[in-house]
């Protein structure tokens, strides 16, 4: 104890200037983390968060008996997996073909326009799918009909928006994504190159035999940045592409926009923290074995 | 050129081309039918490009300007503030973990990383926020959330570490303290850094909606975003600009109006892009070094 009150005296001004983050992570992370126990409770507004009374795991069994639990966490996990193969995959293709370029303006044209979907809101991505898909009005009928096919509803057919989410979410990343990859392929040694090219291998061998393996590490730990929210689904993206679509919510919802409509529409504080602490312990564990595994195995990759 | 190259070539620039296109068309789209007539959209849809020309969208929208320019008044001053105050913290904060003399730092950084594993979720901050806070209608509930990303915390303290220790060394035996030291050499050594760090926290303000969802509900203080998206869903939006123009709302151009809305709103952003890019390139690569 006197070795902090000493650290403290000797750091007065370190501690000081940490403090502002300290109390901001205090009140916005931690104290809120106290609130998870409303998921045993019967909430009532009244009583406050710490004054409700306890019922055990009732709000627990409410969650999950009705099927919906179990729906929303296949969604979760289904949506994430196929959005971070398919975006990742992408974005390393990208990356290498960028960085095999020549033609320097061209490159940083494209770019400038693949990094573009990164840079707007979800908003602006709800008026795209606005403007895509909308029955009467949309894009996508406007071209249907000019080449003399029936216009399609796509609010009645809840699998192709399995497609429409995985589409606009590579999108969105595949600027960011491929930043990163191009930034790991530039840092390889470039004598490699030249001695696979004097003895003569061809632009796929390098890339199958050089690129690839060099930038493994970068791809690891994308992969496991992104393992560790499997179970959490991006409020934003769902919430804006899907909208307000009740035929949509059977094959759309995940945990996040299930919690946040329940708790618009039921009110229901107690089922809905119940769904969070069951997300984000799952999530906690998830992200802490797979750190530990990856530490036995490859050390340098580990997250923590 | 050998064979392979060729091939590669006419693929991969094909294929990159295509990606390109993919990520710019929306943005055309969006652009065409703000500037369609109402009627050749309910005739045709929307088209990729615009169909019977006209500006009378954008006519209506800034002849009434008030909603628009408020909102963007509520988004800039959001954007402003929380952005000062959050690089302000974000590199106290990096500064402090980056100092190697500094025996809590491990404690510390951990203490930020933690919440990146585990939280509360959106229920108990939204009841913390209302009931305890007290934050409801306050524009400091879309504020103060905002001001400390860990991640970017990270990135701070890895563009911070790279200035020399001994800089600072000298400094203290010279007898400064590490506020002085902090504030009269970090800061102008760490300019590219503060530069990326802030502009990624000024996009997370200016993109935010999600906040203002959930704490504000009085359309005065709506950011733009919020604004946008209250615009594009709702036919009450439509209903209140009928009233303000003193036009019928079957007069209303809604369908482009509501794509020049989003026009309006994304179109002074998208025009800084082009000289602000690079430096969100150099965050993600260094994030990326850093992992």
């Amino acid at each position: 104890m006197s070795d902090v009150v000493h650290e403290l005296k000797k750091n007065r001004t370190l501690f000081l200037m940490i403090l502002p983050a300290v109390l901001i992570t205090l009140v916005f992370s931690y104290i809120p983390m106290s609130g998870l126990i409303l998921a045993f409770k019967d909430y009532r507004f009244d009583k406050g968060i710490f004054g409700s009374d306890w019922i055990g795991l009732d709000n627990f069994r409410f969650f999950f008996i009705s099927g919906t639990g179990l729906r929303v966490t296949v969604n979760t996990v289904v949506y994430n997996l196929v959005n971070l193969i398919t975006s990742q995959a992408l974005s390393v293709v990208v990356a290498i073909i960028i960085t095999e370029m020549n033609a320097k303006y061209f490159k940083k044209l494209t770019q400038s326009l693949i990094f573009l979907p990164y840079f707007i809101s979800w908003i602006i991505v709800g008026a795209f799918v606005y403007n895509i898909f909308n029955v009467e009005y949309g894009t996508l009928n406007s071209v249907l009909r000019f080449f003399g096919k029936e216009p399609v509803n796509l609010y009645q057919m809840p699998k192709a928006w399995f497609f429409v989410i995985m589409i606009f979410n590579s999108w969105k990343w595949v600027g960011y994504n491929s930043v990163v990859y191009i930034s790991a392929i530039t840092g390889v040694d470039a004598s490699c190159y030249e001695a696979a090219e004097i003895d003569g291998a061809n632009i796929w061998q390098r890339i199958y035999y050089i690129t690839l393996p060099s930038i493994r590490p970068t791809i690891v730990i994308m992969l496991l940045l992104n393992v560790g929210r499997i179970m959490r689904g991006d409020f934003q993206m769902f919430y804006q592409i899907v909208g307000n679509n009740g035929q949509l919510y059977n094959a759309t919802d995940v945990i996040d926009t299930f919690v946040f409509r329940s708790l618009t529409t039921s009110g229901d504080i107690g089922m809905t923290t119940a769904a969070t602490l069951y997300q984000s312990v799952l999530c906690f564990i998830i992200i802490t074995v797979v750190n530990g595994i990856v530490k036995r195995i490859e050390p340098d990759y580990a997250l923590y | 050129m050998s064979a392979s190259k060729v091939a590669f070539n006419i693929t991969g620039y094909a294929f990159v081309i295509l990606i390109a296109l993919f990520c710019l068309l929306p943005f055309v789209m969006l652009v065409s039918a703000s500037f369609s007539t109402e009627k050749a959209i309910s005739l045709q849809g929307f088209g990729i490009l615009p169909r019977e020309f006209t500006t009378e969208a954008y006519e209506l929208l800034f002849k009434y300007p008030q909603t628009i320019l408020r909102a963007y008044g509520v988004s800039i001053f959001i954007t402003v503030v929380g952005t000062i105050l959050g690089l302000l913290i974000t590199a106290m904060t990096g500064f402090v973990l980056s100092r190697s003399d500094f025996k809590y730092r491990n404690r510390f950084s951990f203490y930020f990383y933690f919440t990146t594993l585990f939280n509360g979720g959106m229920v108990s901050t939204y009841i913390f926020v209302i009931r305890y806070l007290h934050l409801k209608e306050n524009l400091l509930a879309i504020i103060l959330p905002l001001m400390l990303n860990v991640f970017y915390l990270l990135i701070m303290r890895s563009f911070i570490q790279a200035i020399p220790m001994s800089l600072v060394e000298s400094a203290k035996i010279d007898g400064a303290g590490d506020f002085k030291i902090f504030c009269s050499i970090i800061l102008p050594l760490s300019k590219a850094g503060l530069a990326t760090i802030g502009l990624f926290i000024a996009l997370g303000y200016w993109n935010d909606w999600y906040h203002a969802m959930l704490f504000i509900s009085e359309r005065e203080k709506w950011p733009l975003q919020y604004m946008l998206y209250d615009m594009l869903n709702t036919a009450q939006a439509m209903a209140n600009l009928s009233t303000q123009a003193n036009i019928s709302l079957a007069d209303v151009p809604s369908q482009s109006l509501r794509m020049a809305m989003a026009v309006v709103a994304t179109g002074p952003a998208l025009l800084l892009y082009p000289f602000v890019q690079k430096y969100f390139v150099k965050g993600v690569t260094v994030g990326a070094v850093k992992g």
